[in-house]
């Protein structure tokens, strides 16, 4: 069982210990190289965002962390641990102190939204039945889906589901907490009330939350840091005044909206189209 | 096994370090086993570093067993950091809590909570 105190304080952006350190990141699907040599790092009780467009390597960034893919080169320190070469039973044991909350929210749908949440501790405890059911109504409280247990995933909202998968990522109060696209697929009403709840979860719980999104405006209001990937590599890591502040072209093409011009690697566009 | 001693009408249990999935079914049997004996409980916090959603279970479970039962619950000594966790889960609205035990014997309770005792049931 993994050690750690609350504090319940918010950490300071530029202060903590790193609980998760990528180094020279490469990585490949196929032949083609999708991560470039990036460096990331994410520090204890922050929220991390990783921001990018599609195909900036943020979701292979984040399945890395995760450990769902074995990087060409390069390390990940997750809490400690280096991904790429424990064994699958550390890996397992790690996986217990992180919280995912995946895209689309990965429920079951033969299974009420008590159970899906619950289903982590029915896997890894052997808490009393008692203490599952009132630790389940509680998560289900701060997401405020009180009297919601008994519904089917089929008859959830968009917003309604991920605030399940929230719940359900939280239910073993992880370190880490690792949520993909929140905003995404959701009103900008419901995506601003996910935005203050994820920073009510890292205040109240001290939790590290490591946020991977496009959506800029939920971004720069729950970072403590971003790091902008694009096309496989870093361009910036810093507060959201530096990542504003930036003199770099693309990011300020990200945050002015504007849409970029393609610039094309003929050879390997030729190659791609003909399959050579 | 958690320390417990006596002081007036209450009985103390003083839960310390880590309450987690690990500790917490311990700390959950001694809470129930002291209200099947039909005590009047207080569970000190002051001395728990870390308590997590199953520690916290454990104590509303408790609290529901003493309301039932009749018999006096509350909690002392909660860290800031232990009290953000009831907050997230807006049980500081819920728990009788006091600063101390001698805050506890005299029905004061901390902060903005109505002094209306510990008394279950009600």
């Amino acid at each position: 069982m993994g050690r750690r105190r609350i504090t319940g304080r918010r950490v300071a952006a530029d202060g903590g210990e790193t609980v998760i350190e990528v180094r020279e990141l490469v990585t490949h699907y196929g032949n083609r190289e999708i991560l470039h040599g990036v460096n990331f790092d994410v520090r204890q009780g922050e929220i991390k965002v990783i921001m990018g467009g599609s195909g900036s390597g943020k979701t292979t960034l984040l399945r890395h962390m995760l450990g769902l893919h074995r990087p060409t080169s390069g390390s990940i320190k997750v809490l400690g641990k280096d991904i790429a070469a424990i064994s699958k039973k550390e890996l397992y044991s790690l996986r217990r102190q992180i919280g995912v909350a995946f895209q689309g929210g990965a429920l079951f749908g033969s299974m009420t939204v008590a159970e899906n949440v619950q289903l982590p501790l029915r896997e890894h405890t052997r808490l009393d039945e008692k203490t599952i059911q009132i630790m389940t109504r509680m998560k289900l409280e701060v997401v405020n889906l009180s009297g919601f247990e008994d519904l089917m995933p089929s008859e959830l909202s968009g917003g309604m589901t991920k605030r399940v998968a929230l719940a359900r990522a939280v239910i073993m109060d992880p370190k880490l907490l690792f949520f993909d696209e929140p905003s995404a697929g959701l009103d900008p009403v419901v995506s601003a009330e996910l935005d203050e709840l994820i920073l009510k979860l890292r205040d109240a719980l001290n939790i590290t939350i490591v946020v991977v999104t496009h959506e800029l405006e939920s971004a720069l209001k729950i970072a403590d840091r971003i790091t902008v990937l694009d096309h496989g590599r870093v361009l910036i890591t810093g507060t959201v005044e530096e990542v504003r502040n930036s003199g770099n072209e693309v990011v300020q093409d990200m945050l002015n909206r504007k849409p970029r011009d393609e610039v094309i690697d003929a050879d390997e566009y030729l190659r791609m189209l003909t399959g050579s | 096994m958690y320390p417990v001693r006596k002081e007036g009408r209450f009985t103390i249990l003083e839960l310390n370090g880590e309450v987690d999935l690990y500790y917490s079914p311990k700390a959950r049997e001694q809470i129930l086993e002291c209200l099947n004996d039909r005590l009047n409980l207080l569970v000190d916090l002051s001395r728990v570093e870390y308590i997590d959603s199953s520690g916290v279970a454990s104590l509303v479970e408790g609290y529901q067993l003493a309301k039932d039962a009749s018999l006096e619950f509350g909690l002392v000594g909660v860290s800031p950091a232990a009290m953000q966790v009831l907050q997230l889960a807006k049980l500081d609205q819920v728990f009788p809590i006091y600063d101390s035990v001698a805050d506890a014997l005299a029905g004061r309770k901390h902060g903005p909570q109505e002094n209306n005792g510990a008394q279950g049931g009600g």
